[in-house]
């Protein structure tokens, strides 16, 4: 048998605070576009262009102070150095140089023939004006067509209600997380799009779940007022959502604390889409319903009644 | 749902035990699996450059430098024409607004030179699908005897197309030379090569190699102006300034044509010079390059001639005697391994345009051995922390759900070995995700089995029914990550496309896991025990 047990036959009236939730979610989704135009994103090199290095020192601890002072001396313009991971692991980024793609040849060159053999390269990564444009627009494309195309799938599955309310949950969740980085200044890279895209699947997933549940019900309950049904399909899936939250933060969590400083920022971003996702399914996809007049308001006292029996 | 044909059985435990066989190459050196019978797999997971090591060398062929080089290439042949016998006068003949143009003096010579010139418009060979013919230029006249040539759209493209195919084949020649391993060099969209080079612990090297044009050309030097003085005031007329690579430079007035150039080399080698044992290029000409370089070395002795290499002045030897033998030596400061290089390069050919590097991404090996082992411990940690939970909550069932996600992860790198998919970082942080996501398959099916048991079924109608009615949930939920996946590898390049493609496989691996192989473990569980109550 079981040693732990989930929480079952909760009884929770979530959508007595739909309205709360939604203008929790408006609010933050407000402050994301904001931020994202005001602050803007801190873009890596592989949208801005620009020559990425990550080396690690023969002779100790890395001084940070003395490596800045050096490489200002070549006037590469604006450069950022930070302590990666360990002591003696610095990621040094350098802004894209003025000029064409030869121009990051440079930069990097200036850096090699600064170094010498005094340290390691482990990782050099120089993008250029022409590629860093192409990957910006192909991130922007990826992540519209995969809303567009998972609208679709769920269009064909669901009613219309359905399908609007998981992109716009979706697009909420993008929202909020693209709000995140802009705030915590992490870096916005290809990997964040990868980032994006799988919260995009796992906020669906999420909501597509409670959406089964919420037709399931529909049909079983017919009198049922939306909001009641509502609540009762979520709490029906709230051991289900738990569990799925826990073992897929589990799996982050390990690859975060683990999974070495490359892929952190990544798992970041991952994990906390999966907060927002789980948040989102229950507090802006269900009453989302609710604004869509899934089921017309009327009769729902006769309804009550009537579905006393049934469940 | 509980109830499994045999053949059905046979394919489900069939598909682990292939997916275990298929897994089985990964935990052996390389040189060991090579030998083994031949009925085993062979295939081991390809590792991602950022994995293993190795440089991404995006290449872009540089157009603007090409069509100033093609279109001062065709002013000299509009020079020639219109040279030729009976002379038409001309006047500013030269490259302007992307196109060569030339002013005919008198009007009434204006027919005679667009005849002339006619056949400047350079028809290439039709392309595959073409009909006809396609020219390279366009002829266009204009007020005051003006004849102009710019580029048509469809005979530069053809140009760009040819170009890169050769200069993957140069570049081609050039790597396999350096003897790194599986090196791919493929042409990406119209102007572009990529090169990637696994496990190679000096992209600089690989860097220098690829992207030099390696243009080789000998020049007489011109004596008789002082270099300094031509570089003040201007050089006489066919003669131009190069440099030196010494530090600092050293200018030298050589004449423009050159003597000979990369096309009438045969062999280049690397050796040592007998009296001053300092590395030197030995080089073999054509017979036709021999006679020529016989001729000016038999009509110029004591004069210096330079050896230029894209631009740049490697040494100006003097003659001292006739050269007839078609074979020579460069020297130059080289040091073994320059040496060795421009060896290669002069063996190779040269790139028929200049090259720019639009994208690179190295990694050393360190960081590469460094992410796997990174990886190998986040996803053990993941598997303990995943497994522990699903007892604690599901008992016997979660242990079931348990060996289920076992048979996903090896499954999940059966098909990266049998695919030969690449497995990158970000892939490492897919498969670890997925073990994350992939219990959610089981615990819908779990929580359903107990909601059933709840409203009154029997134990085994109540899972049956679990297993039914999850189905299309399961199904639902993982198409649509199963689109983000699709798109993201239609988007993504290295190891973005690595991420895709193991989180597309973890999908279709979890849904084959969770629905019939943990199905069919309960499935005979219940025909063992004929349980009366669900132990959740």
């Amino acid at each position: 048998m079981p040693l732990l047990s989930l929480p079952t036959g909760t009884k929770f009236s979530f959508m007595k605070y739909w309205r709360l939730g939604f203008a929790l979610s408006t609010l933050l989704s407000v402050l994301s576009i904001v931020l994202f135009f005001a602050v803007g994103l801190n873009y890596g090199i592989d949208f801005k262009g620009g020559t990425l290095v990550e080396i690690q020192t023969k002779d100790g601890p890395a001084n940070i102070a003395e490596l800045r002072r050096e490489i200002g001396e070549l006037n590469l313009g604006d450069v950022q150095i930070q302590e990666f991971g360990a002591p003696d692991d610095v990621l040094i980024r350098v802004e894209r140089q003025p000029g064409g793609d030869d121009a990051q040849q440079r930069a990097i060159q200036l850096l090699r023939d600064m170094f010498g053999d005094r340290v390691n390269f482990r990782r050099v990564e120089i993008v250029g004006p022409r590629v860093s444009s192409e990957l910006a627009r192909a991130g922007v494309i990826a992540v519209v067509a995969a809303l567009l195309a998972i609208m679709i799938y769920i269009w064909f599955r669901f009613e219309w209600h359905f399908a609007l309310g998981a992109v716009i949950t979706t697009a909420h969740d993008v929202l909020i997380t693209i709000g995140m980085f802009a705030v915590v200044g992490l870096e916005f890279n290809l990997t964040s799009i990868a980032a994006v895209l799988t919260i995009v699947g796992y906020s669906l997933n999420d909501t597509v779940v409670v959406y089964d549940r919420l037709r399931e019900n529909l049909r079983r309950y017919k009198k049922m007022p939306l909001a009641q049904l509502i609540d009762q399909s979520i709490n029906e899936m709230l051991s289900r959502t738990l569990m799925t939250s826990i073992t897929t933060l589990i799996a982050l969590i390990a690859l975060f604390v683990f999974g070495g400083e490359v892929i952190r920022s990544f798992t970041f971003a991952m994990i906390w889409g999966v907060l927002i996702g789980t948040y989102s399914s229950i507090f802006v996809a269900a009453p989302l319903l609710i604004m869509f007049k899934l089921r017309p308001d009327a009769g729902s006292a006769a309804g009550e009644a009537s579905t006393a029996g049934a469940s | 749902m509980l109830y499994f044909a045999r053949w059905k059985i046979v394919l489900i435990v069939g598909a682990v035990i292939l997916g275990i066989l298929a897994v089985l190459p990964n935990l052996f050196p390389k040189s060991s699996v090579e030998n083994w019978p031949s009925w085993l797999p062979h295939r081991q997971i390809v590792l991602g450059l950022d994995l293993q090591g190795g440089a991404y060398l995006l290449y872009q062929v540089d157009r603007q430098d090409y069509e100033q080089k093609r279109l001062t290439a065709l002013v000299g042949d509009i020079r020639t024409a219109l040279r030729e016998d009976p002379r038409i006068g001309y006047t500013g003949l030269g490259v302007a607004d992307n196109g060569a143009q030339v002013r005919i003096r008198d009007t009434a010579q204006f027919e005679d030179a667009q005849e002339r010139l006619a056949d400047l418009v350079n028809p290439l060979q039709s392309t595959l699908f073409g009909q006809g013919t396609v020219n390279e230029f366009e002829m266009t006249t204009g007020e005051g005897g003006l004849i102009r040539f710019t580029f048509t759209e469809d005979g530069l493209a053809q140009r760009i197309r040819s170009i890169v195919q050769q200069s993957i084949e140069v570049i081609r020649r050039r790597i396999d030379e350096l003897g790194t391993t599986e090196p791919s060099i493929q042409r990406e969209g119209e102007d572009r090569i990529l090169v990637e080079a696994p496990g190679l612990d000096d992209p600089q090297r690989l860097k220098a190699l690829v992207g030099q044009t390696a243009q080789l050309t000998f020049h007489l030097v011109d004596n008789s102006v002082d270099p300094r003085q031509a570089i003040e005031q201007r050089p006489p007329p066919g003669t131009t300034v190069l440099y030196s690579l010494d530090d600092p430079p050293q200018p030298y007035v050589v004449e423009e044509a050159p003597l000979l150039n990369g096309e009438d080399l045969t062999d280049a080698q690397a050796t040592f010079n007998q009296q001053t044992n300092e590395p030197v290029v030995t080089f073999r000409l054509s017979t036709g390059g021999a006679r020529k370089f016989g001729n000016v070395t038999s009509n110029n002795v004591g004069r210096p001639f330079a050896i230029v290499l894209d631009n740049e002045v490697i040494s100006a030897p003097v003659i001292r005697e006739p050269i007839l033998g078609g074979s020579g030596q460069i020297s130059g400061n080289f040091t073994v391994q320059t040496a060795n290089d421009l060896a290669i390069l002069l063996r190779a050919g040269a790139l028929p345009a200049k090259l720019e590097i639009v994208e690179e991404r190295t990694v050393g090996p360190g960081l590469g051995q460094d992410s796997i082992e990174a990886g190998k411990i986040a996803a053990v940690a993941a598997v303990i922390g995943v497994t522990l939970s699903m007892i604690l909550v599901y008992g016997l069932f979660g242990v079931f759900a348990n060996i289920a996600l076992v048979a996903n992860v090896i499954l999940i790198l059966a098909l990266l070995s049998l695919l030969q998919a690449t497995l990158t970082l970000p892939g490492i942080a897919g498969i670890v995700l997925t073990m994350g996501m992939a219990v959610d398959a089981n615990v819908l099916i779990y929580e359903r089995i107990r909601e059933e048991a709840k409203s009154g079924r029997s134990a085994i109608t109540a899972i049956d029914t679990g297993f039914s009615r999850a189905l299309g949930t399961i199904l639902d939920a993982n198409i649509t990550t199963l689109i983000a996946a699709v798109i993201l590898f239609q988007l993504g390049s290295g190891p973005v496309r690595g991420f895709a493609v193991t989180l597309a496989i973890g999908i279709v691996t979890t849904v084959f896991s969770a629905f019939l192989f943990t199905r069919l473990l309960v499935a005979q569980w219940v025909r063992m025990k004929r349980p009366s109550a669900i132990p959740l």
